[in-house]
C-alpha cells in the first residue's frame, strides 16, 4: 500500500473541499477501496475520512411517502430493518445476498454504489487494463473472459458492475444526493454510472470532490412490495459476486400487470435497467409466455464479450425466474439463501 | 505525522501513537497490543480469520483501518473466556470438535458470537451456514462448526431465560 496523508474532516463542506484535490479517495468503511490499495491498483496520496461527518447514516421517512438512506448507512443493518425490508423486499435480499455478513456489518451504502469491477484484469497490476491504466489496453479481451459483460460493453473495456444493491434499486427508480463544489445536486442512479466507451476509466458522472450524501427512493417504490425479487447466480452457495443476477418488481391488479420493473446485475459496466421489456409486460397477464417474451426484450442487444455467450441465455432464464416469483408473491421471510435460485421457498421451476 | 488513537480492546483502554495512517486494525491488534490470537489469512477480507468485534459487531479486522476506528470498543478472541471458564462458542466448538487445524478458530468463534447476537437465523442450520458464509475453514470442519453454533445459541438463549426468570 502506498503512504497516504490522512484527514478527518468535521463537515461537509470541509470534506468535500479536502476531497477536491487530485489523488483524494474518500474513506467510509474501506471495505473494497483498502482491498485495492493492498493490490496497487488504487494508490490515493489522500484519504478523506468521511465516518464521522454528521447526519449520514440514517433512515429517514420523507413526507411524501419516499424514503432518505444516508451514506454511511451500514448494508445488514438497512436489510435488517424491518420496516424496509417490508416495504422493498427486494432490495434488502438482494444486500443479504452479497458479501459476507462481516463485510455487510462494515460496508456502506454510498460505498457499495462506488465499489469497483472486479475483473480479474483490473486487479492483476501486471496486466493491460484501460480502466486502471488508460490507453493500456485490455488483457480481458483475449483472456478468461467468461464472466464478462454481455450489454454496453466496448473494445476498450468488457468488465461488469459488480454491486447487488444497485440492481432492485435502479429498478425501483432511486435517487443519488451528491454534494459537490457547487452545492447539492441529484442524479438517477441509472445515470450515475457510465458505460466505457473510449473512456473506461471514467466509470460514473462525479466530479473531484462529489460526495454522495443519501440515496433517495420514490413513494411509488413501496407499491411494488407484494410482488418483488431479486435472484443471483453464483459460482458458490454464498458470499460471491453474481455471475447474473435480477430484479423484478411487479404491480398486478385483477389478475393483470399494470406496471413492471426489471433490471439486471453482473451483465454490464453498470446495473441494467430493461426498460422496453417493462413496457412489453404493461397490461399483460403474468404468464410464462409473457415473462419469456419479456427475457427476449430485455437481452435483444447482448452480444458476447468472449466466452460468454451463455450468460445472454442464462440472463433470460434468471429474469423469467425472478419474473415468476415475483407473481407468486413476496415470501413473508426472505429465504434463508436469500436470492438464491436454488431455494425452494416459492419456486418448484428449476428449470425455466 | 503521528496519529494518537484510544480504543477499548477487551475492556481496556489502550492509547496508540501510530506513525503510519496504513496501519490495520488487525495489525495493530497483532503487531502493537501483542493480542495475536485474532489470525492474518488473506488480509483482503475474504477468509474471516480476523474477524473481530467492533462496537459489538462482527467485523473484517483486515480491512479496517486502525486510525479511523478512534474511540471503537474492540473484543477479540483474548477478550470472550472469564479467566478459565470458557465462552459458550468456544465449549461448543471444543464438544462438536469445530475445528480440526486451530488457524480458522479465533475468526469462527468471534463470528459466531457476533451471528448469535444479530438473532437472524434462529435455529435453521441453512441461516447458519449462510450467516457463517464468511470465515473459510479449509480443514473443511463445517458440520461440526454449524453445530457448535446451534448448540451455544441455545445454550446462551436458555441462560438468558434463567437470568430473566
Amino acid at each position: 500500500m502506498n503512504n497516504f496523508e490522512y484527514v478527518r474532516p468535521a463537515t461537509i463542506s470541509d470534506a468535500v473541499t479536502a476531497a477536491t484535490r487530485p489523488g483524494t479517495a474518500y474513506l467510509a468503511s474501506g471495505t473494497n477501496l483498502l482491498d485495492l490499495m493492498k493490490g496497487a491498483i488504487a494508490r490515493p496520496s489522500r484519504l478523506v475520512d468521511i465516518t464521522r461527518l454528521p447526519g449520514l447514516d440514517r433512515v429517514e421517512r420523507l413526507a411524501d411517502g419516499g424514503l432518505r438512506i444516508g451514506t454511511l448507512v451500514r448494508n445488514a443493518d438497512l436489510a435488517h430493518d424491518p420496516d424496509f425490508a417490508t416495504c422493498y423486499p427486494a432490495i434488502a435480499e438482494a444486500l443479504l445476498s452479497g458479501a459476507s455478513a462481516q463485510l455487510r456489518n462494515a460496508a456502506t451504502v454510498g460505498g457499495n454504489l462506488l465499489q469497483r469491477t472486479r475483473c480479474g484484469y483490473f486487479y492483476d497490476v501486471a496486466s493491460a487494463c484501460n480502466k486502471r491504466k488508460p490507453g493500456s489496453g485490455c488483457d480481458a479481451r483475449d483472456g478468461e473472459n467468461r464472466l464478462h459483460a454481455v450489454l454496453g460493453w466496448s473494445e476498450a473495456c468488457i468488465a461488469t458492475h459488480p454491486s447487488d444493491f444497485c440492481v432492485p434499486l435502479v429498478a425501483l427508480d432511486a435517487v443519488v444526493e451528491i454534494e459537490g463544489r457547487n452545492g447539492r445536486r441529484e442524479v438517477a442512479l441509472e445515470n450515475l454510472h457510465r458505460l466505457p466507451g473510449d473512456t473506461p476509466e471514467r466509470e460514473n458522472v462525479l466530479e473531484p470532490g462529489d460526495l454522495i450524501v443519501a440515496l433517495r427512493l420514490p413513494a411509488e417504490a413501496r407499491a411494488f412490495a407484494p410482488h418483488a425479487r431479486y435472484l443471483k447466480v453464483r459460482e458458490r452457495t454464498s458470499y460471491a459476486f453474481a455471475v447474473v443476477s435480477a430484479a423484478a418488481a411487479l404491480r398486478i391488479e385483477q389478475g393483470k400487470i399494470k406496471e413492471a420493473r426489471l433490471a439486471l446485475g453482473g451483465v454490464a459496466a453498470k446495473p441494467w435497467r430493461a426498460r422496453a421489456a417493462e413496457e412489453g409486460l404493461a397490461g399483460a397477464g403474468p404468464t410464462a409466455d409473457a415473462f419469456r417474451r419479456a427475457a427476449q426484450v430485455a437481452l435483444a442487444d447482448a452480444k458476447p464479450s468472449g466466452d460468454n455467450l451463455f450468460k445472454i441465455e442464462l440472463a433470460q432464464r434468471i429474469l423469467v425466474r425472478t419474473l415468476t416469483l415475483a407473481a407468486a408473491g413476496t415470501p413473508d421471510r426472505i429465504p434463508a439463501l436469500p436470492a438464491s435460485p436454488f431455494s425452494s421457498v416459492s419456486g418448484a421451476l428449476h428449470v425455466a | 505525522m503521528n496519529f494518537s488513537i484510544g480504543l477499548t480492546v477487551n475492556g481496556v483502554r489502550r492509547d496508540v501513537e501510530l506513525d503510519d495512517p496504513r496501519v490495520t486494525l488487525l495489525d495493530l491488534l497483532r503487531e502493537r497490543l501483542d493480542l495475536t490470537g485474532t489470525k492474518k489469512g488473506c488480509d483482503r477480507g475474504q477468509c474471516g480469520a480476523c474477524t473481530v468485534l467492533v462496537d459489538g459487531r462482527r467485523v473484517n479486522s483486515c480491512m479496517a483501518l486502525a486510525v479511523s476506528h478512534d474511540g471503537a470498543n474492540v473484543l477479540t478472541i483474548e477478550g470472550v473466556s472469564r479467566g478459565d471458564q470458557l465462552h459458550p462458542v468456544q465449549a461448543a466448538f471444543i464438544a462438536h470438535d469445530g475445528l480440526q487445524c486451530g488457524f480458522c478458530t479465533p475468526g469462527q468463534i468471534m463470528s459466531a458470537i457476533g451471528l448469535i447476537q444479530e438473532a437472524q437465523t434462529g435455529d435453521d442450520p441453512e441461516r447458519i451456514r449462510e450467516a457463517m458464509s464468511g470465515n473459510l475453514c479449509r480443514c473443511g470442519a463445517y458440520a461440526g462448526i454449524t453445530e457448535a453454533v446451534l448448540e451455544a445459541r441455545q445454550s446462551l438463549a436458555d441462560s438468558k431465560q434463567r437470568r430473566s426468570a
